[in-house]
């Protein structure tokens, strides 16, 4: 009895130790931490396996770790604890932390050339991916689910209130003018939006050609100050305000809170994420469609092109040479063609290269589905400038709150858009002062 | 003659407080120093730069128009929460103490919120008065109110009161019901034979030998307004529209999670901290003299 007690002790212990011990000596294991859970997780999950599959001298291991908020700050408590993930995901907000983080991140650009792989930055998307690069044009981080706000219009509505349903407004003047009519045929309201800062500030502001700070939008400097308060973007935020009274506009509330409205026919027209088109795809019983978002005829820059929201991939610092090759592997099979057009099309996010937008193109993919065509042609519109390459300001977080505030405040009546623009952009620089201040 | 027992064990004593100690030094003065030590700090989120700026974290927030109104609407919104908890508790116990038919019934029903997390909670109420789909919202609407807390900070914060104390409700339903059953009936019996009133006899009998309960229960109120509300603003409003309902803890978390300015948040909640130790301190010294045990 002794001896067999004994003869499993020592086999328990062989297999429990060196067993694993021997297929990890094998496989070098590649940490992702991402915030994608349910189905978009599931697609996460495939994509790790896929790379698995395909090669054995890694392991890659996908980590859901929750909101993008708590992904970014495990990654970074992971780096307190120096136990970092080689690949963290973050939101496009958290880039200028990220890249003011000097010794905490590997620049991608660095990972690739150090692992001899082929790269070419010119086979990405240059909207998507500037939004990730240094002003001299190198890549600091793997751009993964990026999208862009585009405008949705119930299609039945339109035909409800004797509008063409193939004719979506192009412009502002446009879209009062069909929301008149829409609320004439009894709708509770014209349009509402999602993300009113990042569509209404950010993307309002690439898409009319005009600075939302100096700097180059901050891309050159961290001593860059925020002018949104320009008269542009005052007459359209008080724009916003004024047609309240009338129902052309409603307020949804913060994030994509206002999602409802759209689903469930308050209002026909709707500015959202192109990511959101699953959603609503699942959500609406009535036909709708997606057009480029609209803009002010007036303004001399307009329509330019408009910029990402999403997160991309950061490699964290602090592990050995080859397991960034490891990492380096796994961005060339994410960013290759097929991979690329199965994310866009599972996804709604937009493919990160040239390649699988056309592989996609070539497959059909549009003629089935054009209304996820829309976002692509409205960031590829034009090369983008100075002020529709994106944006890279510090504390970018808090900053989105203040205008989330202030917005509320001038749409409540309580300020005009003149003063609560001002008070944004005099808080948002305080922000500004304060990231340069613990960054330098 | 004086009755005294001695304990001869010299270590035992020390034995015996020590889980209490470790944990009192663990959950609660070492992350409090940690906070008081960060406070002290600018730092980036990472750790790689950090410098000794003194009280610059303070002025800061002390200078900062947000957080001074964070405070006001704190203030607003825990006593609120506390107030309401309590009276409408202190009813229903009433109430239930007398009740005879249906007594069981009538109480599970009260406590059964208690079960449901603070978020749920937040989740329930929010889809009641969702402006969009909210029942509450609808029959406002009929009744010719304009329901929309995502943009009138009044309604908002209403909103967030109603769903705060409406858990706590329970809470002091079962203190309050527990210290009134204690209450010899005797005492209420000799009042009303010498003719007192019922409102009489409450606020002449019952009322003061509750107090101790009361006292109990305005220190957890308010601690709970302050602190345990977390996920119902969370959920429902997430500190907005424009500031209305963020409150201290709220924006700790704000500040110190989602916008990464540990200093700032780490200041905000040694701040937060005075403001508790005060209260209860006040509480303590104030309050607890007019209790009668």
């Amino acid at each position: 009895m002794m001896k067999v007690g004994k003869w499993i002790m020592v086999m328990s212990f062989l297999v429990a130790v060196l067993f694993p011990a021997t297929v990890l000596a094998e496989k070098i294991t590649i940490n992702w931490w991402h915030a994608h859970g349910g189905r978009l997780g599931e697609k996460v999950n495939a994509i790790a396996d896929g790379f698995n599959h395909l090669q054995n001298k890694y392991e890659l291991v996908a980590t859901y770790k929750g909101s993008y908020p708590d992904t970014m700050t495990a990654g970074i408590a992971a780096f307190r604890s120096k136990n970092p993930p080689h690949i963290l995901q973050v939101f496009e907000v958290g880039t200028a932390s990220m890249m003011a983080a000097r010794g905490a991140i590997k620049p991608v650009y660095e990972v690739m050339a150090e692992s001899g792989l082929p790269f070419d930055p010119n086979a990405f998307l240059p909207t998507v991916t500037s939004y990730y690069t240094t002003p001299d044009g190198r890549m600091l981080s793997m751009p993964f689910n990026s999208s862009t706000p585009v405008l949705y219009y119930n299609k039945d509505a339109f035909r409800k209130a004797g509008l063409d349903p193939n004719k979506p407004p192009k412009t502002w003047p446009e879209v009062a003018e069909c929301a008149k009519k829409l609320v004439a045929a009894g709708y509770p309201g014209g349009f509402s939006t999602a993300w009113i800062s990042w569509i209404h500030i950010e993307n309002f502001s690439a898409w009319h050609n005009v600075p939302i700070g100096t700097k180059a939008n901050g891309f050159e400097g961290m001593d860059t100050e925020f002018i949104y308060n320009s008269p542009l973007h005052v007459k359209h935020i008080q724009q916003l305000a004024d047609w309240q009274k009338n129902n052309i506009f409603v307020y949804g509330g913060r994030r994509n809170l206002g999602n409802a409205k759209f689903s469930s026919e308050e209002v026909a027209m709707y500015t959202e994420s192109s990511a959101g088109y699953a959603g609503f795809k699942k959500t609406c019983k009535f036909d709708f469609g997606t057009s480029m978002l609209p803009y002010w005829p007036d303004a001399p820059g307009a329509p330019q092109n408009t910029i990402i929201g999403g997160a991309s991939l950061w490699v964290m610092a602090g592990h050995p040479a080859e397991e960034y090759k490891g990492v380096a592997t796994f961005f060339t099979y994410l960013s290759s063609p097929a991979v690329q057009a199965d994310w866009h099309q599972f996804t709604g996010y937009l493919p990160i290269t040239t390649d699988a937008y056309l592989l996609t193109k070539g497959q059909g993919f549009y003629v089935e589905n054009p209304d996820m065509e829309t976002a692509l042609k409205q960031m590829t519109l034009n090369k983008p400038t100075e002020n529709s390459k994106g944006l890279r300001f510090g504390n970018y977080v808090q900053v989105r709150d203040i205008n989330y505030g202030e917005l509320e405040a001038i749409f409540a009546g309580k300020k005009t858009a003149k003063e609560g623009l001002d008070d944004a952009v005099a808080a948002g620089n305080k922000l500004l002062r304060r990231f340069e201040e613990a960054n330098k | 003659m004086e009755k005294r027992v001695v304990f001869k064990h010299k270590f035992l004593p020390y034995l015996l407080v020590a889980p209490q100690i470790i944990i009192t030094l663990v959950f609660f003065i070492w992350p409090a120093s940690q906070a008081l030590y960060q406070s002290f700090l600018q730092e980036d989120p990472f750790g790689l730069s950090s410098k000794f700026v003194a009280l610059q974290n303070f002025k800061m927030i002390f200078t900062d128009e947000i957080y001074l109104r964070s405070i006001k609407v704190t203030l607003i919104f825990s006593f609120s929460v506390a107030a309401i908890a309590m009276c409408v508790a202190l009813l229903l116990a009433a109430m239930a103490d007398r009740a005879i038919k249906g007594a069981t019934t009538y109480k599970t029903l009260i406590i059964w919120p208690y079960a449901v997390a603070p978020v749920v909670a937040a989740v329930l109420w929010y889809f009641l008065f969702n402006p969009t789909v909210g029942m509450v919202a609808f029959y406002l609407k009929t009744l010719g109110i304009h329901w929309n807390h995502t943009l009138n900070g009044t309604q908002a914060m209403i909103l967030v009161i109603i769903a705060a104390a409406w858990r706590e409700i329970s809470y002091n339903f079962l203190f309050f019901l527990a210290g009134l059953q204690a209450i010899p009936k005797s005492f209420i019996e000799a009042a009303a034979i010498d003719g007192a009133s019922p409102a009489k006899r409450f606020w002449t009998i019952v009322f003061p030998l509750l107090s101790p309960t009361a006292f109990f229960l305005i220190v957890m109120n308010i601690v709970y307004a302050f602190f345990e509300t977390f996920g119902v603003i969370h959920a429902i409003t997430e500190g907005g529209p424009n500031e209305a309902t963020n409150i201290m803890v709220y924006k700790v978390y704000h500040d110190g999670f989602l916008s990464l300015d540990l200093g700032g948040s780490a200041a905000q909640s040694v701040i937060l901290m005075i403001v508790v130790i005060s209260l209860t301190v006040v509480q303590f010294r104030y309050i607890e003299r007019r209790v009668h045990y």
